[in-house]
């Protein structure tokens, strides 16, 4: 029973993580169709801004909460102003151009922090036992985050001006223009929150995982894999995807192991996507956001 | 000390538009300049972490040999290729090294994967090739000297010290490529023949990062202790997670791995304090000569030195050890080059005496194991002179030195090792 309560609670971990790792790019390739092939290096620069401002002693939390959002967010709305502006509706293009950046962000990393970078943080927040079974206490609150951080999402798109003035501008830019909307300044500020959505997961996930130059390279497929699964609609697809695609992953890799979890996710993401070429919201939840 | 072939070659054109004479001169030095030195290993993607220390302290090696008046009164070289961490480069930058640069010896290779790709090149250009990672054993190659340790160096040190330690019941871990799996093989072996059990063996694709599910089912599972060959920069999520379960604190963890892309500095010390690992080089390893060359390295490469471990430095012996025998052979040709190695040339380096075993082209060397506390290993144990009995058991290049094949390609079952 220990065993079973201990499990759901690990599967619903790697739900949330999945959800967390994808949210930033359902922002930018879901809503702005901008296939952000730097997503990775986004989360990565999200990780370096927690490790190296907590070497030079900023605390923990505002590193992860605060610093690395906005640090990222920053660095999105630069992208976005030098690379992305001149490239909305070609598609293939932003490919280049994301893979380019996202080679570019870790040659940067890597020449200016060398290929590993010393860090002394540790999840906070200490461990919950249950039973015989102990989870993490962090993994919980990320749990938390991420429910958090999809709830925000949702209230500053569906309950907000800018929300508003955001989901038109993607839906038809030249309407919104005529109407009288700066959509450039829109097209600005939606990419670097995702950014900002980006930077905040890589933060968060630093104190759990390696932080590395080339650590974003292991995050991409997986981002990409949730976001295109759940189609559409990029609150209710992201979450249903994450939800398949982690809890399928999570029970056959306690049941047979980890290389087989992986081929179960990759498989449940070919059939979704052969049964639903748009992807989850393409069939069900369509007039969710 | 740069001086390339391109470079030579203007500076040889721009002499031989100046004046015959020189000219003349310029043509004779070609046959005796310098003796070329190639390296190739990844120092962007993936596995620049294993790489970059590797490349730097085979230049440190270089530029000592070449202050110190150089080889046979020739300098030497050292020309450095960076695969990027992809195989496709490898053999590309192989043939370039054998064949167009006719390279006298070349060092070369991080991943098994790697090695196996260029090795056969080197076979058929004939030039001296040198692998100084640790690997999995079972390389049985005239021309290829394997000189980082194996897992019966190793594994089979690290498996009864631990188990005494902590108990009988081990849980394996590993990367699912062919160091992961044969290393496990020789961890479920040697913990069989010390009289403890495997309870599980679990191989992890490189890119998995939410352990999770593993951890419930090693609390699930109760051993007394894991044994970890995980590989690379996705894989230090587990030592994380294992800690933030504050599982380290309950099963601790011994490693083949760990410490070797210098992992120890990238988690925390309350994470990392407790595990036990063996090398058969630590940047704490207490002799003089250890003391000297970490002490080069740091002043040479300033703020950004990174950690020492054993790929740097048997990168840095491995040149030495080269290097002695092409004096002992009194020429860089390759045939009296391998006939000096296998005459027991060797090297008193910073990890100790490293000498060349002949049955296999692999190196005698101490072992040590060491437990990390503060993201540094305090030694606990030393073995001197250890052999690679593991390729032992399978290659003989005294009875037959025509060989070059891989005995371990398909496991141990392959080359008729009992797990």
């Amino acid at each position: 029973m220990d065993l079973v309560l201990s499990l759901i609670l690990q599967i619903i971990y790697g739900i949330a993580n999945l959800a967390l790792i994808s949210l930033g790019l359902a922002i930018i390739f879901g809503m702005m169709r901008v296939i952000n092939l730097a997503h990775g290096e986004f989360l990565m620069l999200g990780g370096y801004t927690v490790v190296v401002a907590t070497n030079n002693g900023v605390n923990l939390w505002v590193a992860m909460l605060i610093l690395a959002p906005l640090v990222v967010g920053v660095f999105g709305v630069i992208v976005e102003r030098l690379l992305i502006r001149w490239l909305y509706g070609r598609m293939v293009d932003t490919l280049l151009a994301t893979w380019g950046l996202s080679l570019l962000c870790i040659g940067l990393v890597t020449s200016i922090f060398g290929a590993s970078t010393t860090t002394t943080i540790s999840p906070p927040l200490g461990v919950v036992t249950i039973g015989e079974y102990t989870s993490s206490g962090y993994e919980l609150f990320l749990i938390g985050v991420t429910v958090a951080l999809l709830i925000a999402v949702y209230a500053t798109l569906k309950l907000t001006k800018l929300g508003l003035l955001a989901r038109g501008t993607m839906q038809n830019s030249d309407m919104a223009a005529a109407l009288g909307v700066s959509t450039s300044r829109i097209y600005m500020i939606t990419f670097g929150l995702g950014a900002a959505v980006s930077g905040l997961a890589g933060g968060l996930l630093a104190p759990i995982t390696g932080v590395l130059p080339t650590i974003g390279s292991v995050y991409i497929a997986k981002a990409f894999i949730t976001v295109i699964s759940g189609g559409m609609a990029i609150l209710a697809g992201t979450t249903t995807a994450s939800i398949l695609l982690g809890g399928v992953n999570g029970i056959v890799a306690f049941l047979t192991g980890p290389t087989i979890g992986e081929v179960a996710l990759l498989l449940l993401a070919i059939i979704l996507l052969r049964l639903m070429p748009r992807g989850i919201t393409g069939r069900f939840f369509k007039k969710s956001l | 000390m740069q001086f390339n072939r391109r470079r030579f070659l203007t500076a040889a054109s721009a002499a031989a538009l100046a004046t015959p004479a020189i000219n003349r001169r310029a043509m004779a030095a070609s046959h005796s300049g310098p003796i070329k030195f190639v390296s190739i290993l990844d120092q962007s993607g993936g596995l620049d972490i294993y790489g970059k220390p590797m490349v730097d302290t085979t230049k440190m090696a270089i530029d000592e040999i070449n202050a110190a008046g150089g080889l046979l009164g020739r300098e030497i070289d050292l020309q450095v290729f960076d695969p990027q961490s992809t195989i496709q480069f490898y053999t590309q930058f192989a043939t370039q090294a054998a064949a167009g640069e006719k390279a006298d010896v070349v060092h070369a290779g991080i991943t098994s994967a790697s090695r196996e790709a260029i090795r056969p090149t080197f076979s058929r250009f004939k030039t001296l090739y040198f692998y100084n990672t640790l690997y999995e054993g079972g390389v049985c190659d005239l021309n290829t000297f394997c000189t980082g340790s194996t897992p019966a160096q190793t594994v089979e040190k690290l498996v009864p010290h631990t188990m005494g330690k902590w108990g009988k019941k081990v849980y394996i871990i590993a990367a699912d490529y062919n160091y992961g799996q044969i290393t496990a093989q020789w961890v479920q072996k040697y913990v069989k023949d010390n009289g403890g059990e495997a309870v599980e063996t679990e191989f992890f694709p490189l890119d998995v990062t939410n352990f999770g599910p593993t951890i419930k089912k090693i609390q699930a599972a109760k051993p007394d202790m894991v044994m970890s060959a995980l590989v690379g920069g996705a894989h230090v999520s587990f030592y994380r997670q294992y800690a933030a379960a504050g599982m380290n604190k309950s099963i601790p963890i011994a490693s083949t791995t760990f410490g070797v892309g210098n992992e120890h500095k990238l988690i925390s010390a309350e994470e990392g304090d407790g595990m036990i690992c063996a090398y058969s080089y630590f940047e704490e390893v207490d002799n003089a000569a250890n003391k000297a060359f970490v002490q080069r390295f740091k002043d040479r490469m300033g703020d950004d030195a990174p950690a020492l471990n054993e790929l740097a430095a048997r990168s840095y012996e491995a040149a030495y050890i080269w290097a002695e025998a092409v004096k002992a052979a009194g020429t860089p040709e390759r045939e009296a080059v391998i006939e000096a190695l296998r005459s027991g040339a060797g090297y008193d380096g910073p990890s100790g005496r490293v000498a060349i075993e002949p049955k296999t082209n692999h190196a005698n060397q101490n072992v040590y194991l060491a437990e990390l506390k503060d993201q540094s290993f305090n030694i606990i144990e030393t073995h001197e002179n250890q052999p690679p009995t593991d390729t032992l058991l399978v290659c003989d290049l005294v009875a037959d030195p025509n060989q070059s094949t891989f005995k371990f390609e398909n496991g141990l079952e392959a080359a008729g090792i009992e797990l």
